[in-house]
């Protein structure tokens, strides 16, 4: 089951890449590397991902006498808070570039006038 | 001395969402504050060198919280992007009044310094990732900032491969935090020292050497490089190629070989073929080229291979467990250039954005003869030209010189024997750059070409002055101990730096 989960999230960043290098459309490469992102994000998640498990907060009653039961159980249950705060702060890092990939396809459309990479090409490679 | 290593970030940070709110009418103002910050951290970089500090940011120790850590190699780099911001900033002062909403610039520029800071000084590779985004992002913006055709589509193909590696050093970054549960390289290095590498740290370490090469152009990984670094305005140009590369691309990658995953005789050899690849084909590339920008950039590939070559060849000694002294002559020799090509890189750059201002274009068969109308321009370029060359007595001819010996001591002949051959086509190259722009016939329509002046001269002055007085830093020991080896013994103590380090 988890091995499938995994396998999934490599699929998708699989087609995200393909995606980002094969397309000729400036707004679908910039799909593909969102893509990309989201599979990254997805496989963060699922690292601390527990089935059946809780949120990571100790709940005030438990805090005030946290003997070894408790925290047994804490950490039994608990999910890994951290990868959560990673993919906060990447969902937020992909938002400002994505904003700024956008920003530049609506230029180059404005002057070229097509979105088509192979038609956007005065720099030679 | 003790100075607050957040201090490197939160200035340039505060300074540059300070700065648009300045807006036009304060221009000038906000000129004044973004240079006094940029020559602010020079001076404090400076007097970091060659110390050790760990500093626990919000006050909790390590394993929960967040580090920023600076040693021997992180202090160098600190200085080298100091110092090539200083005299780019300088430059800027003039150059950027062709451009409008310079207080935009400002802002960004400082921007992609605090980011660049923060990776040199980061102690987890989740932080390391965050700060490499934000230099990233404003170096998008920045090579796009002249918002034309050709700047526009440089900056998009820039912007498609900068997120595809960033995309690729995050899942790396995932998978190293899901095999040994920390982030901090300290704790990361200790656990792949207890458990041994496996696949999904292998995997890792794969996608940090395509992402970091990505973001260090490195042949198979440079195709944005000829086409970013040129669109940029001059002064941005001598950042992404003076610093930016080696800050985001080599400083990470060897950090992240060297101190935590530690060297391997598969991984070296990667390291030497990323390294030969790149000075081969880049200097090749560079020679038939005739826009004098495209022509430094494609030499900055060439350039950034004699680095990774000389980390390269250290690596491979360490981990065959040969001569340490040897391995830290080549590690000293891959350093000692990195901080050259700073140097009179960027100094190349500045003279090309004032051949450009004084002339209005790029390709040198339009040029000629402006040896009459800019002499200090000239005499900046040559002295640059002359120690990318590998001339003797300017710095870039040591750091060849080091990294030739290292190559002979490692018994790997060719590659000293291929080392020497691209040094003698990078001569060529610039002395066709030098005999097309600056000798030959000056043309009737350049005949009004003006000198640059003022604080353009000086940033040139200044990086010209540093091309010569750097070879002081392997002649003198004195310097050469409290600069350069700082830096290499980091690298050559391998993981077990980094546990020191934090006391585990």
């Amino acid at each position: 089951m988890n091995a499938m989960l995994y396998a999934l999230c490599l699929l998708l960043f699989m087609i995200g890449l393909y995606c980002a290098v094969v397309k000729k459309n400036m707004v679908k490469i910039v799909l593909g590397i969102v893509v990309m992102e989201y599979a990254v994000n997805l496989f963060l998640i699922m690292l601390g991902y527990r089935v059946g498990g809780t949120a990571p907060i100790l709940g005030a009653a438990d805090a005030d006498g946290v003997d070894r039961v408790v925290a047994d159980h804490f950490l039994a249950t608990a999910v890994d808070p951290l990868p959560q705060a990673l993919v906060l702060t990447a969902i937020v890092i992909s938002l400002g570039s994505l904003a700024l990939m956008i920003s530049i396809c609506i230029r180059t459309y404005e002057k070229y006038g097509t979105f088509d990479i192979t038609e956007i090409r005065r720099l030679r490679g | 001395m003790n100075v607050p290593l957040p201090v490197f970030v939160a200035a340039p940070l505060v300074a540059a969402f300070v700065l648009p709110a300045f807006g036009a009418r304060l221009k000038s103002a906000g000129t004044f504050l973004a240079n006094v910050v940029v020559l602010a951290l020079l001076g404090l970089s400076v007097l970091l060198l060659g110390q050790t500090q760990v500093y626990e940011v919000g006050g909790w120790s390590v394993p929960l919280g967040i580090n920023l850590v600076l040693d021997g190699f992180s202090a160098l780099m600190l200085v080298a992007v100091a110092v090539v911001s200083t005299a780019a900033m300088l430059f800027s002062i003039r150059y950027m009044e062709q451009y409008t909403a310079k207080t935009k610039y400002l802002s960004l520029f400082l921007l992609m310094v605090a980011g660049m800071n923060g990776v040199v000084l980061s102690g987890d590779v989740f932080n390391l990732y965050v700060f490499l985004e934000i230099a990233s992002i404003a170096s998008y913006a920045l090579v796009g900032f002249g918002c034309d055709h050709e700047e526009l589509e440089a900056s998009f193909k820039y912007m498609v491969l900068g997120s595809i590696a960033s995309v690729f050093i995050l899942f790396g970054v995932a998978l190293v935090y899901g095999n040994t549960g920390s982030l901090n390289m300290a704790y990361i290095a200790r656990a792949i020292q207890e458990a041994g590498m496996n696949s999904g740290l292998a995997l890792a370490l794969s996608l940090f050497v395509a992402g970091f090469g990505l973001k260090a152009a490195l042949v198979p990984f440079h195709a944005w490089l000829p086409d970013a670094h040129p669109s940029a305005p001059a002064p941005i140009s001598a950042m992404l190629s003076g610093v930016l590369i080696k800050a985001l691309g080599v400083y990470a990658l060897s950090r992240l070989i060297f101190n935590v995953f530690g060297v391997s005789v598969p991984i070296a050899w990667v390291l030497i073929a990323l390294g030969v690849l790149s000075m081969v084909i880049g200097v090749f590339l560079a020679v038939g080229q005739w826009d004098f920008k495209r022509l430094l950039a494609y030499h900055s590939i060439s350039q950034m291979g004699y680095v990774v070559l000389g980390l390269g060849i250290g690596a491979l000694i360490l981990a065959r467990d040969g001569n340490r002294m040897w391995a830290s002559l080549a590690i000293l020799g891959g350093l000692f250039h990195l901080a050259n090509h700073a140097v009179f890189k960027s100094l190349l750059f500045l003279t090309s954005g004032s051949v450009e201002m004084a002339t209005g274009t790029r390709q040198l068969k339009q040029m000629g003869g402006l040896v009459e109308r800019m002499p200090l321009t000239r005499a900046a370029s040559a002295v640059a030209s002359a120690s990318i060359a590998g001339v003797p007595p300017f710095n870039g001819f040591w750091s060849k010189l080091i990294l030739v010996i290292a190559a002979v001591q490692a018994r790997l002949f060719v590659i000293a024997a291929v080392t020497v051959l691209v040094s003698l086509v990078t001569l060529l190259s610039f002395l066709k750059v030098q005999r097309y722009v600056f000798l030959g016939e000056l043309p009737d329509n350049l005949r009004g070409a003006r000198e640059s002046k003022g604080s353009m001269l000086l940033a040139m002055g200044f990086l010209a002055v540093l091309c010569l007085a750097m070879s002081l830093l392997v002649l003198l020991p004195g310097l050469r101990e409290t600069v350069l080896q700082p830096a290499v013994d980091v690298l050559l103590a391998g993981v077990g730096y980094s546990v020191t380090l934090v006391k585990l």
